[in-house]
């Protein structure tokens, strides 16, 4: 793979060290990195590689910039890369693969022809990220680049605020490459998740609060402390873990795109990574097909995307999250009026399905296809059954429906809608009265 | 009123301090305020019509200003304005 990159190391040629002096800190500075720079999305402004996801000129989101130029894989190279979101990584935010997290992303495709008669459309498939290493989530991608960035900008210490699945991954990717990491999440957060987030070793802080007041502080820690947290000073490289999902799911399906494609939405960043990674797939002339239709689900007790797609305004009112699918607790989106953007020019639209359709939404996900997903997968199915219901999603579609985390990291949500197992002696005749009574 | 700034460290530089104090009835005095003292923060505090800038989040107290009156919102002596990126989470 690294015969398609460049192998010169050192501080990027773009920049003079003059340049770099206009970035804030750089902890072990951007001296021997292979990353790519950063560029103002709002002003064009273009950043040395540094832990900081603001622009210093009009504090615009910064992104890894590419080289419209760069040597490009054939889709035949890419099929001989190792089952990994390395093997894109033209598209990732790096000159040279990475070293850390090697084993994370292609997640399994799977056909699902029973839950697509329940939707009533021509095919579905579940993209299961349920199944992403080594976390079981797909911010497993995330993490991926964002630990990436953080050795190579020298920083020892990584964290993040989260809702779960990103204190799991941050966690699991830090213990297994001798980081410290911190994580702050909010304090009602589910058992599972906390478990699963301790269990590596990591410095857990539990904040009395909101997810969004746990996100301010963690930009004050950022400051503060100088730390890599993930989603807050290494955003920029950390978004960019998301839209391999795209890349996956057209490679799976044989290059080309489905009709539509249906996802989770609490900050806004997938479904604006999906249209991104739709595109360059495009862009790259891997498939002429045109570019799938984007779909977002949030629950109805924190939908601010939602709402402001509804309302037609695209403007972000903030909210105080009420709902089980806490991983999607999320009432101040940081990319919610980009995630508008990307549903509304891609043709798509949103739903928002209440807490008793989201367990719903597990359970038909979990009796059709055998897989089993925590509350935000369940919002996922529950939004397509709805978007399907209201005639967004058709019988002549071929449908993805992005299942984002695995079943155990919430096991509460179901729990008390199933049925008690009984209970019986070990004795044959106790095995046929049920089987009467059943 | 007499409150305090907490500013990002992108703005911290700005203003010399990551720390700073201002005056005004409301928020929108004590922002003014504090982009007349330093002028460099202008345009940095808030958008073109001078409403507060599309990056940023103004927390009053712990409390998302958007939750009360935003800029409109009034001050009390003594009230901490956390300033944040909104480019952040998720």
């Amino acid at each position: 793979m690294s015969s398609h990159v460049s192998h010169r190391r050192g501080v990027h040629p773009l920049f003079h060290s003059s340049d770099a002096a206009c970035v804030g800190p750089q902890p072990g500075g951007p001296a021997n990195t292979s990353l790519r720079p950063l560029t103002c999305s709002a002003c064009g402004t273009l950043h040395p590689p540094a832990p900081t996801a603001v622009c210093p000129e009009c504090l615009g989101p910064l992104e890894p910039s590419y080289p419209p130029d760069r040597p490009l894989p054939s889709t035949t190279a890419l099929s001989r890369r190792p089952a990994s979101l390395w093997r894109y990584l033209e598209w990732l935010p790096f000159e040279e693969e990475p070293q850390l997290s090697r084993n994370t992303g292609f997640t399994p495709l799977i056909e699902a022809p029973i839950l697509a008669a329940a939707l009533g459309v021509r095919r579905a498939w579940i993209k299961n990220d349920a199944l992403c290493f080594p976390s079981l989530s797909f911010k497993d991608r995330v993490v991926a680049t964002a630990i990436n960035a953080a050795r190579q900008l020298g920083l020892d210490t990584v964290g993040c605020a989260s809702t779960g699945n990103l204190a799991n991954a941050v966690a699991a990717h830090a213990a297994r490459e001798g980081l410290s990491a911190w994580i702050f999440v909010p304090h009602d957060l589910e058992g599972g998740k906390l478990v699963a987030t301790a269990v590596f070793g990591a410095k857990m802080v539990r904040v009395r609060g909101t997810y969004d007041d746990v996100n301010r502080l963690c930009s004050q820690v950022a400051d503060h402390f100088g730390w890599g947290i993930v989603n807050v000073n290494l955003r920029a490289y950390y978004a960019e873990g998301s839209k391999t999902m795209a890349w996956e799911i057209a490679e799976q399906l044989g290059w080309r795109f489905p009709d539509a494609v249906v996802a989770p939405m609490a900050g806004g960043s997938l479904v604006t990574r999906l249209a991104k990674g739709f595109r360059e797939v495009k862009e790259a002339g891997f498939t002429g097909d045109p570019l799938p239709r984007l779909y977002g689900a949030q629950a109805a007790g924190c939908a601010p995307i939602v709402e402001a797609l509804h309302r037609g305004d695209g403007r972000i009112r903030p909210t105080i999250p009420r709902t089980l699918a806490k991983s999607l607790a999320i009432g101040s989106p940081a990319d919610g009026a980009q995630a508008v953007r990307a549903l509304r020019e891609s043709g798509g639209w949103a739903a928002a399905v209440d807490d008793l359709a989201l367990v719903g939404g597990i359970q038909l996900l979990a009796r059709t296809t055998g897989i089993f997903t925590e509350t935000a997968g369940g919002v996922t199915v529950a939004a397509a059954l709805a978007l399907a219901r209201q005639g967004h999603l058709k019988l002549t579609d071929e449908v993805v429906l992005c299942i984002t985390g695995h079943g155990l990291k919430t096991v509460e949500a179901v729990r008390s809608g199933l049925e008690e197992a009984p209970l019986i002696a070990p004795r044959l005749q106790e095995v046929e009265a049920l089987i009467t009574t059943t | 009123m007499q409150v305090t700034f907490h500013l990002p460290k992108v703005l911290a530089s700005l203003a010399g301090s990551a720390q700073v104090q201002a005056r005004g009835a409301t928020l929108q005095e004590a922002v003014e305020e504090l982009t007349v003292r330093f002028p460099r923060l202008a345009g940095r505090l808030t958008g073109p019509t001078g409403e507060p800038h599309e990056y940023l989040l103004f927390y009053l107290n712990d409390e998302d200003i958007r939750f009360l009156e935003g800029f409109d919102t009034p001050l009390r002596d003594g009230d901490e304005i956390t300033v944040v990126s909104a480019v952040a989470g998720g």
